[in-house]
């Protein structure tokens, strides 16, 4: 074929469709992918639960430190390690504040409620060695682990997908160069790295989130990295980039859309490895210091006490498992919900 | 193959150096200095950091302590036990966290095998339910709680085990720690060798063996147990991380004296050049593990070697 007989194309040869017409095609189709992703998470009952019970955590942490009556931080010495009582149920014979004492010679039933002399006094989770209010602690702790763990997994994901969708939309050079880096990065333990910075570091809340900051951000980069890859070659992208689009409108506006369900499957995986952490490092002595509590300064309190005064550590350890779990739920619903 | 192990190994010596590089630099930042005794007049400290090498550039001081960790000189404990070298510390309480990291890896890894392997083949409501619950709360629920609630409940109500380490009775007294850290482990194994399973018996091999009259438990033992077994070392790499955390808050829980309790302890005590030298370890350990774990999924799965090309 000589190249007299090519067709060269002009510039009238293409018109544009009608903004409309393809802004809304293009909306409905992803409006109905992303209704179709709801329905389905929400007629799965494990996912429904564990919305559920996080929901009423969150609101349990907001208003829980407030509707007891006593502060969080309030000592109150003569009302120290006052076991569990509950109005109502106090006057059946259960949580009345009654506890049994292990004693050198045998165990020992006790009321000290009633040996104070302040049985209209109630403290539903009981007080701790200080005559703190638990049920107050409890919540405020629920509440700092929840800010802890939902601060540093928004760091995670800022910083971790942009990486991974810098490294997986570039590729080549960039691509290897970021990887690598991510390689030596991800092969120190985590344990070293937060172990170490909360030494270095004033031990505070803003510290611990800066040492979860520097170790979660790898697991978000390299699962935005795979979805990219997955989702750069697919025909829509390819189509935005022929008609023209820049590369900052297809990594918003085409890719970042798509990739969203597994992220958020992932914020819901990262916040209750957030929570592990921080009480991991109150455990070992590196959590937040002495005063303010969180879900891992209670436990580690509550277990140093667990023998003599069990009703210490249980309502903490019942708070956490139930935020894990409800977490873990809700990321298995989203799993299944965005395959 | 070469190839790619030659790349693994040069990623490995360079986290190491890199952790090295890290562990160096946060000594020199620790505040305080070995001679900060006002006894010492300015030519005394001269002497001693002329005999400590420490008044050499910073980089042959580098060195220096790179070829020492390399050659497995850790230094000296300051605080805990002092003039200790850390290797004398290390050496009893090692092979401690080893055996039970190892007996929780075992323990997991079978019961997760048997409760996946169980689901997968004969899943009716009951097993169902069981194996959902257990994952669940065995993925979710950090190990501590799992040994807060044994140490309370099997140890301190019912009796039925020691709450402490005693290294006369080692067997029994690591039941508890034990199990709470393999239950994470029999989850992940648990999940991971159902979705194998479920797999392989939807492949055509299997479909085909059926169509043959093989019986049932030839197909289990033969085709789909040999095939979904191999894949499931590929998932310890990240449980073997679990363990190690979760080991540390454990040992120190029932005072168990491995390495975990002496980093707890070294932390408690500011004993930094114990931090250190033990950050070093377990890095060390991590590098070394994801290096053979890695090269074992590279022998059963011919297509890693292909350098991560999808065909």
């Amino acid at each position: 074929m000589s190249a007299a007989n090519v067709y060269v194309p002009v510039k009238e040869d293409f018109v544009p469709a009608p903004a409309e017409y393809t802004e809304n095609a293009v909306q409905e189709a992803a409006g109905g992918v992303r209704h179709e992703m709801l329905k389905r998470f929400f007629a799965y009952k494990t996912s429904v639960t564990g919305m559920v019970i996080l929901i009423v955590l969150i609101l349990l942490g907001l208003i829980g430190p407030h509707i007891s009556g006593h502060a969080y931080d309030q000592q109150n010495l003569s009302m120290a390690n006052l076991a569990p009582r509950v109005p109502g149920l106090a006057s059946l014979g259960i949580f009345d504040g009654t506890e049994t004492v292990p004693k050198t010679d045998g165990a020992v039933r006790r009321n000290r409620y009633e040996e104070l002399g302040v049985t209209d006094t109630y403290y539903i989770f009981g007080t701790d060695n200080l005559g703190r209010d638990m049920f107050a602690r409890c919540f405020m702790g629920l509440r700092i682990s929840l800010i802890i763990a939902l601060a540093a997994t928004a760091i995670n994901l800022v910083i971790g997908m942009n990486y991974g969708i810098i490294s997986g939309y570039f590729g080549g050079m960039t691509d290897i160069l970021m990887q690598r880096i991510i390689d030596v990065i991800g092969s120190i333990p985590t344990l070293v790295v937060v172990t170490l910075l909360m030494l270095v570091l004033k031990p505070g809340m803003g510290s611990i989130i800066f040492a979860l900051m520097l170790s979660g951000w790898i697991e978000m980069s390299l699962i935005s990295r795979s979805e990219v890859l997955k989702v750069k070659e697919l025909e829509y992208v390819q189509a935005a980039r022929t008609m023209g689009a820049g590369h900052m409108h297809i990594i918003f506006k085409d890719i970042v859309p798509n990739i969203v369900g597994k992220l958020v499957t992932q914020i819901m995986l990262s916040i209750p490895a957030a929570v592990f952490l921080e009480a991991f490092l109150s455990f070992v002595g590196l959590g937040m210091p002495a005063g303010t509590c969180s879900l891992g300064t209670l436990l580690s309190d509550g277990f140093s006490n667990a023998m003599l005064h069990p009703y210490k550590l249980l309502p903490a350890a019942i708070i956490m498992i139930l935020l894990m779990v409800g977490c873990h739920m809700v990321a298995e619903g989203l799993k299944k919900a965005t395959e | 193959m070469a190839g790619y192990l030659g790349k693994r190994l040069m990623i490995s010596v360079v986290t190491l150096l890199f952790i090295l590089l890290i562990l160096f630099l946060l000594l020199q930042f620790m505040p305080g200095s070995p001679f900060n005794d006002e006894k010492l007049s300015v030519e005394q400290v001269a002497v001693l950091k002329q005999k400590y090498g420490l008044d050499k550039p910073v980089i042959v001081q580098f060195f220096r302590y790179l070829g020492n960790m390399v050659r497995g000189d850790l230094g000296v404990s300051y605080s805990l036990s002092p003039n200790t070298p850390i290797t004398d510390l290390l050496k009893n309480r090692f092979p401690v966290t080893i055996k039970m990291g190892f007996a929780s890896m075992m323990a997991g890894t079978l019961f997760g095998l048997i409760l996946g392997f169980l689901t997968a083949f004969f899943g009716n409501r009951i097993l169902t339910f069981i194996y959902n619950l257990l994952t669940l709360l065995g993925i979710a629920v950090p190990s501590y709680l799992f040994a807060m609630g044994f140490s309370y409940v099997l140890g301190y109500k019912l009796k039925l085990f020691p709450l402490l380490y005693d290294f006369r009775a080692a067997g029994i007294t690591q039941v508890m720690p034990v199990a709470a850290m393999s239950l994470g482990v029999m989850a992940v194994i648990a999940r991971f060798a159902k979705a194998e399973a479920s797999e392989v018996m939807k492949s055509d091999y299997v479909q085909f063996a059926k169509c043959q009259g093989l019986n049932n438990s030839t197909i289990i033992l033969k085709y789909i147990l040999k095939n979904s077994l191999m894949p499931v070392i590929t998932v310890m790499a990240g449980l073997l991380v679990g363990l190690l955390t979760g080991s540390l808050v454990i040992e120190e829980m029932f005072s168990v004296p491995g390495v975990g309790s002496l980093l707890t302890n070294a932390i408690s005590a500011n004993d930094y050049s114990v931090v250190i030298a033990l950050s070093f370890i377990y890095s060390l350990l991590y590098v070394v593990v994801m290096l053979i774990l890695d090269l074992l999924y590279c022998l059963i799965d011919p297509r890693v070697r292909l350098g991560g090309k999808p065909e």
